[in-house]
């Protein structure tokens, strides 16, 4: 187990590795492919009044006056040992893990990353435990219930959440429940340290926004499952046992029919934490989807790298934790 | 079972909502303020909702993020505005409705700057008791050092313009605060004492006040300065200082004790607490605005065009907007070095010939902005009216247009290419009514499009790529950094502004005369002679037909019922005026 | 057995009494019916099966896949729970008709009075629990009694059923078990409340030879131990064979022969009955002489062959006149000599005889 968890934060660090150098030449050299000088990379980041010595100053500044491999190699040390720049009278220091200075805002990019993270954690977190609940729920009736009213209903409604993207049922319960009847004064986010309660209220359209296209996906997935499940030999055997079909339902069918549910879960919560992008666009949460669009829209490379990285990051975690957790969950497997 | 809970939790959160609800409306109630009556366009003339009653939370909000909020690392026009409220500037515009609002009037300094004979040398003295939030004194060395690190040190503080840096003696050389430690800094300021400031400038610059209105002259005191990262802990000279600040989020500014009234007529200071927000959904900002939960779009750019048509069609909504000029003037730059534009008469068949009603429409008519007829536009000192080829309802003269072809040899009319920035969509827009309006005088204008970033750099402000493609016409818009004919023109007809490496003097312009009268009245200290030069000069340019005014932008402002003490202010882009403004919330 | 020769009242129509000719057995099944509704059509999956067992006795209910074994025994435990599935007939179990009963009631009834083993254990038992977590399960649900105590129930029953290391092996999941320990496991489990009927549907087909006949000793040992009656389900007669005290034939979801075991195992009545014999494997036999299977394939249950179900496969559906075996459904008849022995077959009794020592017999 132990050698098995090494082994995958072994092959972890080599993938974010790929994932950094990757994002690095698609920075660096695509540009460069297009004809773009270092100056002009450069340029981007001086304000409007872009003359020859701001430009140099700044791309020596930014160190694009070195090879790109000493660039890389720069970053990458960086990240395990800190790093010196010098953005103003004095020289500043960033600890390890440092991901450098903002291109455009010359920020620290750690901070800001850890200070959003929360942001997009408290997002994912309450919608995914909406959309486990409403989706889990909604599948195992609609199972169980196959070919009623109910489960025509529920399934129509599923269509409906897959198809409708977040924008838009974000936008609508935005402008229903801020505009046409506010009973929310604007959603704004609020740190749950500063007050859980405003926190809660805030997110609730949010989460719901995004529970509704997951929940809906969940409610699909849980009905095959429910529906494959209950036709295995096995809740055969347990209703032979006399069990009340409570029992059969919740400890035998719905068992086995979640463990497919926690895989894709664990992937959608990884991607997730990556970065809400469109809910945190919507509502103007300043999460980690929001910085990545942000960095995007700059150019700003160490934005996008930490935005990157920590995605990355978030994402093989979480699949190794679908790992453990499938292995816990289903005694069959192995890990090996 | 599940889904029970999950309805009374809904269940509970309404009514929570609605307690909380009733909660505000006796709120509302017991303040009783009145919503001010105000008409359309009310704000661009008066001051709506006037009140001089201090107290509550003034709330902004902006879809984008500031370039900084640093008053030495800013660009942006709304931050000169709002920075006002926690950096004093030497000089700043007067807090007042109209055109009063672009008179300079005198902030940290006693009075206006002092100029020499030359217009080269100016001397401003501080007032007395004047304080950073830490009680410390603030001096003209705290002024010189600001100038210093806004303009000379790009390494970390690159957004700002760099006016000071090209017009001090000497600018070229100083390698600013951050290489250079030498706490004498730039020689070209004098600060002979804690409250004189002089600075010696190498050529003569009568607008001199008006840089002195920049963000830029807000004192920094030299020990507290972080450079980059002196934003999130930025020292108040004003009325507010920062309560909190985070990067690209938000920022809360409350009541700075430090900062004396006395010594600061201009500052009403309304509210005891002001707190904005950044990256805002801009459709969210203007729910918010129309549900009076903000009290003002910070960026002051006007609605979203989503929002627009709502704005207008409902008579309440309408009543609450203010159609401002947004002080740039959209026009068409006639190359004098492609043919057939070489040609005076060329340019004026376009001139005739151009429909700019049609436009105008296409910008999104009215709301949008007016018919032009001068580079000028009307919220800039200086401005004199004039329309030297007016035509019936602005739909272009025919007759005089192909008159106008003759002459210049092209009876048949001829073919070119008309360029516009391809991620602007009004500008494409009108790019294609520009093209259907010259197909009447068999005008073949061909429309390439070009990325907005690189638009003046590679290709349309670069003299090389226009002669070597032939780009005849080219779409542009400019604004002012500060108000005055010569802030306006002088980057864009000033035969100086031509540059290899690109810039906005796209068509070329480069008459003697013009050029020569330009820079006689920006070393002329009489104000009135100085203004009035601008118009004719504005005029001389219309002669020469090289640039065809389109429209004057303007913004589709919306206030709040709940702000107070509101107006245009012509200073900044025709945004409201932010030293003025307060919230009844 | 008395005479169950009656083909039985019309579906649906209620019952209140319990047959008087059930006598002493313990389970009597009358005119059992379980068709499904499906978009093809009607399936009749049982039509009609009647018959009892006694306590302690062993019923071996045989026939092809599909020919209606497994769906009997299921209705029997009451487990059909589609709304498609139509069920009419009786079925009484120690006194009780439990078709037309209250379904939590069947439910209480179910692993406590009657239990079931199945085919196959790997997909019989639940994959993400212990057997001994199942075990319990099945104990706790009619007993109540602490998880402790159901533990130790659950060891001694593995240690009964012959599990090595019980107290061990309890705590171990299906998967780690081999294909006879986990059949071993399911008879614990199915066992683990004395049920007086165990129902075994086809309990070791899954497995291979050496084990299937531990595993049918050890259901013989478990029933003498006990006094459990039990229904063996199996298309193979060899499982049957010595464990048997009466047999059913299934074809085409109606029972086309039934009787005592040594009856019909020596005097098969039926070509069908012929044929399955024909096709099991026998020690004592030629590998080139034996297995004569019964050509062609199961009837559809849908469109079952008008006639006798089994006329387009038998051999000898031209012996009797007038084309009967293909429009007259043959009735179960019992055989003249044989008290309890019945047969639907069109041919005479004669010719039937004649056949069977002339022609089957000896290649037997």
């Amino acid at each position: 187990m132990a050698a098995y968890i090494i082994r995958r934060a072994f092959g972890a660090v080599v993938l974010l590795l790929i994932v950094s150098a990757v994002t690095f030449a698609i920075y660096f050299l695509v540009p460069r492919l297009a004809g773009q000088t270092m100056d002009q990379l450069a340029a981007q980041y001086v304000g409007k009044d872009a003359n020859a010595g701001a430009i140099a100053a700044v791309k020596k500044n930014l160190g694009f006056d070195q090879p790109l491999y000493e660039q890389y190699w720069h970053f990458i040390k960086q990240i395990f040992v800190g790093a010196t720049y010098k953005f103003g009278p004095d020289a500043s220091v960033c600890n390890a893990p440092c991901f450098g200075y903002s291109f455009k805002n010359h920020v620290e990019v750690w901070p800001q990353l850890t200070e959003r993270i929360p942001v997009t954690f408290s997002l994912a977190i309450g919608a995914a435990v909406i959309w486990l609940i409403s989706g889990v729920a909604i599948g195992v009736v609609s199972a169980l219930k196959r070919g009623s009213f109910m489960d025509r209903f529920f399934m129509a409604i599923a269509l409906a959440g897959v198809s409708l993207p977040i924008f838009f049922t974000g936008m609508l319960g935005q402008g229903l429940f801020t505009v046409q009847w506010p009973i929310w004064n604007g959603v704004h986010y609020v740190n749950f340290t500063d007050n859980p309660a405003d926190w809660a209220w805030n997110l609730l359209i949010p989460w719901c926004s995004l529970a509704f296209l997951y929940s809906a996906l969940y409610a699909r997935l849980t009905r095959a499952g429910m529906l494959e499940t209950m036709g295995e030999d096995y809740i055969r055997t347990a209703r032979a046992k006399g069990l009340r079909e409570r029992t059969v339902i919740g400890r035998h069918g719905l068992r086995a029919a979640l463990t497919p549910i926690v895989t894709i879960f664990g992937m959608d919560f990884g991607l997730l934490i990556g970065g809400a992008v469109i809910t945190e666009q919507v509502f103007s949460f300043p999460g980690l989807g929001f910085y990545a669009v942000d960095g995007v829209r700059n150019n700003d490379l160490p934005v996008v790298m930490g935005v990157t990285l920590v995605a990355a990051f978030f994402i093989v975690l979480c699949n190794l934790l679908v790992d453990l957790v499938y292995a816990a969950i289903d005694p069959r497997v192995r890990l090996s | 079972m599940k889904t029970r809970k999950a309805t009374v939790l809904i269940a509970t959160a309404v009514a929570l909502t609605l307690g909380a609800t009733a909660c505000n409306d006796s709120k509302d109630d017991k303040s009783g303020s009145k919503p001010g009556k105000s008409a359309a366009d009310a704000a661009l003339t008066q001051i709506v909702n006037k009140s001089d009653k201090k107290g509550g939370t003034a709330t902004y909000a902006m879809s984008d993020v500031p370039d900084s909020l640093d008053p030495g690392n800013t660009y942006y026009g709304w931050v000169q505005n709002f920075s006002r409220l926690y950096g004093r500037t030497l000089t700043t515009f007067k807090p007042a409705a109209g055109k009063d609002g672009l008179t300079v009037v005198p902030d940290l300094a006693e009075s206006l700057g002092k100029p020499s004979a030359d217009a080269k040398t100016w001397t401003y003295t501080l007032k007395k008791g004047l304080k950073f939030e830490d009680g410390t004194p603030i001096t003209s060395k705290d002024v010189k050092y600001a100038v210093e690190r806004s303009n000379f040190a790009p390494e970390a503080l690159s957004n700002g313009p760099t006016y000071f840096k090209s017009h001090l003696i000497g600018g070229d050389k100083y390698e600013g605060p951050y290489k250079n430690k030498d706490p004498k800094g730039i020689e070209s300021i004098e600060t002979p004492d804690d409250t004189t400031i002089v600075f010696k400038l190498k050529d003569a610059f009568a607008d001199f006040d008006y840089l002195a209105t920049f963000s830029q002259t807000a004192p920094v005191p030299r020990d507290k300065d972080k450079g980059a990262t002196y934003v999130q802990h930025i020292v108040s000279s004003g009325p507010y200082k920062f309560e909190s600040y985070e990067e690209g989020k938000s920022a809360t500014l409350v009541r700075n004790p430090q900062w004396d009234a006395k010594t600061d007529p201009n500052r009403p200071a309304l509210p005891d607490k002001i707190s904005i927000r950044f990256k805002v959904n801009a459709v969210t900002v203007d729910n918010d605005l129309l549900a009076d939960n903000l009290t003002v779009d910070a960026a002051g750019t006007g609605v979203s065009p989503q929002t627009q048509p709502k704005v207008i069609t409902n008579p309440k909504y309408k009543a609450q907007t203010d159609g401002s000029y947004a002080g740039a003037t959209s026009y068409i730059g006639l190359n004098v070095n492609v043919a057939p534009f070489d040609n005076i008469h060329c340019r004026k068949a376009v001139q005739w010939g151009i429909d700019k009603a049609s436009i105008q429409a296409a910008a999104g008519g009215a709301p949008k902005g007016d018919v032009a007829s001068t580079l000028l536009p009307p919220s800039v000192n200086g401005y004199a009216k004039f329309n030297l080829y007016e035509t019936p309802g602005d739909k272009g003269d025919e007759a005089k247009a192909k008159d106008e072809l003759k002459q210049c040899g092209q009876p048949n009319g001829f073919s070119t290419s008309l360029t516009a920035r391809s991620d602007r969509p009004s500008e494409m827009a009108m790019a294609t009514a520009v093209q259907a309006s010259l197909k009447k005088l068999n005008i073949n204008a061909e429309i390439k499009s070009f990325p907005a970033g690189k638009y003046f750099q590679n290709f349309a402000g670069n003299p090389q790529y226009v002669h070597d493609h032939k780009l005849g016409m080219i779409m542009t818009a400019w604004g002012a950094d500060w108000p005055t004919g010569f802030g306006f023109l002088d980057q864009i007809i000033n035969g100086a502004a031509i540059k290899p490496s690109g810039g906005n003097n796209v068509q070329e312009l480069n008459d003697p005369a013009i050029n020569k009268a330009l820079n006689d009245a920006i070393a002329n200290t009489d104000k009135t002679a100085r203004e009035k030069a601008w118009g004719d000069i504005d005029k001389m340019v219309a002669e020469n037909a090289s640039a065809v005014p389109l429209i004057y932008r303007k913004n589709l402002l919306f206030r709040p019922t709940s702000a107070t003490n509101v107006t245009v202010t012509q200073a900044y882009l025709g945004m409201y005026d932010y030293l003025l403004m307060g919230s009844s919330k | 057995m008395s005479d169950l020769n009656k083909t039985g009242a019309a579906v649906g129509e209620p019952v209140a009494e319990r047959p008087a000719d059930a006598g002493e057995a313990f389970l009597s099944v009358r005119d059992l019916r379980i068709h499904f509704n499906t978009d093809d059509g009607l399936v009749k999956s049982v039509d009609g099966v009647s018959f009892d067992i006694k306590p302690g006795q062993t019923l071996g209910i045989v026939g092809e896949s599909g020919s209606g074994k497994s769906v009997t025994s299921l209705g029997v435990m009451g487990l059909h729970r589609s709304a498609n599935a139509k069920i009419s007939g009786e079925v009484w179990l120690d006194g009780e008709e439990l078709i037309g009963a209250d379904p939590d009631h069947v439910r209480r009834l179910r692993g406590r009075k009657m239990a079931m083993i199945f085919q196959d254990p790997l997909s019989a038992m639940h994959p993400y629990y212990t057997v001994g977590a199942q075990i319990v399960e099945a104990y706790r649900v009619h007993n109540e009694v602490s998880k402790k105590v159901a533990r130790t129930r659950a060891i001694e029953m593995l240690d009964r059923v012959g599990i090595p290391e019980p107290g061990k092996r309890v705590d171990a999941y299906p998967h780690e078990f081999s294909g006879g320990m986990r059949q071993r496991a399911m008879i614990a489990m199915a066992l683990v409340n004395n049920p007086e009927l165990l129902i075994a549907d086809e309990p070791t087909t899954a497995l291979d030879v050496t084990v299937q006949a531990q595993i049918l000793d050890l259901i013989r040992d478990l029933q003498k131990e006990f006094g459990s009656a039990v229904i063996m389900i199996t298309h193979d007669l060899g499982v049957v064979a010595e464990m048997a005290d009466d047999l059913l034939v299934m074809y085409g979801g109606r029972c086309i022969e039934r009787g005592p075991a040594e009856k019909v195992f020596y005097e098969p009545q039926h070509p069908y009955t012929w044929g399955l014999l024909g096709s099991m494997p026998r020690i004592d036999r030629e590998e080139t002489d034996r297995l004569i299977p019964v050509k062609g394939s199961p009837p559809s249950l849908i469109n079952v062959p008008s006639g006798c179900a089994f006329n387009p496969r038998c051999p000898y559906a031209d012996l009797p006149k007038d084309n009967v075996t293909r429009t007259v459904r043959p009735e179960l008849k019992q055989w003249d000599d044989a008290e309890g022995h019945f047969s639907a077959c069109h041919m005479s009794q004669e010719e039937r005889t004649r056949i069977w020592t002339e022609e089957i017999a000896p290649k037997l």
